[in-house]
């Protein structure tokens, strides 16, 4: 699998990309910079802009401005250089599902000029390490979801990639075929391809990247590997439901003494959250006195490692779930300079 | 062979125009078996581009037919070059479907990131089309055989009669291949191409002589692409005058190749 590499720079790079539709600016400035053999994760909800990058790195849209290179190749003026270097795999399994496993994977073997020989013993090859053999001459029409996300991701490698896009590749896939795309994901980066994969999950970027970028509404607001994002949280959370809505002050209030930031309120759900570093059962205890003594009743109170939701919160000041639109930002946390926000409200705290 | 099984190594560069321009003819051909395939695979396409026609075949020449009297001819030779255009149009569906069916799975991102010929998707997608047409166009005219249609004009003008036809077929898939990639919908490109394809081929002379038409139909219908279309194919089976028909219907499929080719490669392009 492993491919001798023809630049010795970054096998991805990029530099102040923007793209924008109509009032819309999908992009406003993005850097990023994998070197080979790596996996970059990038975290972020619907509509963040990861899709608009991966395209145009795959030579499918182009930017308004900025450059953007793929194995050392420009993704505007080299485009047929670097889709001899890339493969795509997209949100959906993008296979002709009339035809059979092998054939969908002989047919883009011939498409990418291999010869009649090779693609046939290159679709074996793939059907083989994708655990696709027994129904590789099965029309691919009765694949379940994960085998035709399995042979989609197998028909991007057909031309032996060098850099892998891979754009949420387990959106819509249940557990156990998750878990068996990510084994697959760890293959690969062990094999030496550069990926990048872009995800909603923080466990999925958490488990497969080298390092993680986060974007929302079209820039890098955060960049590290997830142990630095976490750190940003705050190590655990807290967190509980407060049933009675006139309380909800007096309980952020009471819990502001224990957590190491401000607490957040969802004033829909009654979720009370704050982040509690690695005090987490002292702050637990705490949290049970402080709380019965207020004589607040709460619901499932618990701790938990932090989630995407709350490096999102601690970023941003919204959660990730919610499109990132600005105007329904959830009240309760710092807002106004997002980009700081996490380390603001840390240092505030302590 | 083995030069072209190294091209995704390849460094930079690129490869030479003729290699270029070969891969543009093996990427096309490779394309259009696929959908060639694909069409063979799937029964109800052959429902819909066969049986479909078959079934207004017998119902216009059993339940219609009766009531329609054409002068100087029997209703079945004067319906046919109306069912066979009718039945190339409509075959256009498929490519308007197909096309837009492709865009929302990915597969023209997938393709359109990868080392082949850009071109490819739509030329092999209108060579398939072509063997698509001339297959559907071969079967109805046996079904018309079959309910006592002939040919009354000689060999070589039959042969005519299903080259204008096929031409015809390609020329309407043309602007269903631009509306499939730009629309990109199935279910609205199928709404949309009943809206136009309809009127534009009931209204035309296919089934009916156009005088019997009211006043005001008829400004449309005599001046209409599929009225040429269809009066030169019924000229070139059945005998009668030709060459006004022949030139206009020519005129206006290479004015919607003209304009619709450079369409559908925009589209294709700029397809998201």
């Amino acid at each position: 699998m492993s491919q001798s590499q023809t630049t010795s720079g970054p096998a991805i790079l990029v530099e102040g990309l923007t793209k924008s539709f109509g009032e819309v600016r999908a992009l406003r400035g993005i850097d990023l910079s994998v070197p080979q053999g790596t996996v970059l994760g990038v975290l972020g909800p619907n509509g963040a802009g990861k899709t608009t990058a991966v395209r145009i790195l795959t030579t499918l849209m182009l930017p308004d401005a900025g450059r953007a290179l793929v194995d050392g190749h420009d993704v505007v003026r080299e485009a047929a250089a670097v889709r001899r270097s890339i493969g795509l795999a997209g949100q959906s399994a993008a296979i002709q599902e009339e035809l059979t496993g092998r054939e969908n994977l002989e047919l883009i073997g011939r498409l990418y000029h291999l010869s009649k020989s090779y693609s046939r013993s290159r679709a074996a090859e793939l059907l083989e390490q994708f655990d696709l053999v027994d129904a590789a001459d099965r029309s691919a029409k009765g694949f379940s979801g994960g085998m035709q996300r399995r042979l989609d991701l197998a028909a991007s490698l057909v031309g032996h990639p060098k850099v892998l896009f891979l754009d949420e590749p387990t959106t819509g896939l249940d557990p156990r075929s998750r878990l068996g795309m990510w084994d697959i994901i760890r293959s690969l980066r062990a094999g030496g391809t550069t990926l990048l994969l872009t995800t909603q999950y923080l466990d999925e970027a958490d488990e497969l990247a080298d390092e993680i970028v986060v974007i929302d509404h079209g820039l890098v607001i955060a960049a590290g590997t997830s142990e630095q994002l976490k750190d940003r949280v705050g190590g655990d959370v807290l967190e509980f439901t407060v049933p009675d809505r006139t309380r909800f002050s007096d309980a952020a209030t009471a819990i502001s003494k224990i957590g190491e930031s401000e607490p957040h309120v969802d004033r829909e759900t009654g979720v009370i959250s704050t982040g509690v570093g690695g005090r987490g059962s002292e702050a637990l205890i705490e949290a049970v006195r402080i709380l019965d003594g207020a004589a607040i009743e709460t619901h499932g109170l618990a701790l938990r490692r932090p989630s995407l939701d709350d490096v999102f919160l601690a970023l941003t000041g919204h959660a990730a779930e919610e499109d990132g639109q600005p105007g329904k930002r959830r009240r309760g946390r710092r807002k106004a300079d997002g980009q700081q926000g996490g380390r603001d409200t840390a240092k505030a705290a302590s | 062979m083995s030069a072209v099984a190294a091209a995704p190594a390849r460094p930079s560069g690129g490869p030479s125009l003729v290699t270029q321009a070969r891969w543009a003819v093996s990427d096309s051909l490779m394309i259009a078996k696929r959908n060639l395939l694909v069409w063979m695979r799937v029964p109800a396409y052959l429902v819909f581009t066969v049986i479909q026609p078959v079934m207004f075949v017998l119902l216009f020449v059993y339940v219609f037919g009766g009531a329609i009297h054409i002068p100087g001819t029997s209703y079945v030779n004067f319906l046919m070059p109306g069912i066979i255009a009718q039945t190339a149009a409509f075959a256009s569906f498929a490519t308007a479907i197909a096309l837009a069916q492709e865009l929302k799975k990915g597969v023209i991102d997938r393709l359109r990131s990868m080392p082949m010929a850009r071109s490819a998707v739509l030329t092999g997608r209108l060579a398939a089309d072509t063997v698509r047409l001339l297959v559907t166009i071969l079967i109805i005219v046996g079904v018309g055989y079959l309910v006592g249609f002939r040919f009354l004009n000689g060999f070589g003008p039959a042969v005519g009669m299903v080259v204008l036809a096929t031409v015809f077929g390609v020329a309407i898939c043309t602007i269903a291949a631009f509306t499939g990639l730009a629309i990109g919908d199935e279910e609205s490109v199928q709404a949309f191409g009943l809206i136009w394809l309809f009127p534009l081929t009931f209204v035309s002379s296919a089934f009916v002589p156009i005088a019997t038409m009211p006043g005001w139909l008829q400004a449309f219908a005599n001046h209409q692409p599929v009225t040429y279309v269809v009066d030169a194919m019924r000229a070139l089976a059945l005998g009668g005058p030709l060459a006004e028909s022949l030139w206009k219907s020519i005129a206006w499929l290479a004015g919607i190749f003209i304009v619709f080719i450079p369409l559908a490669v925009r589209a294709y392009r700029r397809a998201a």
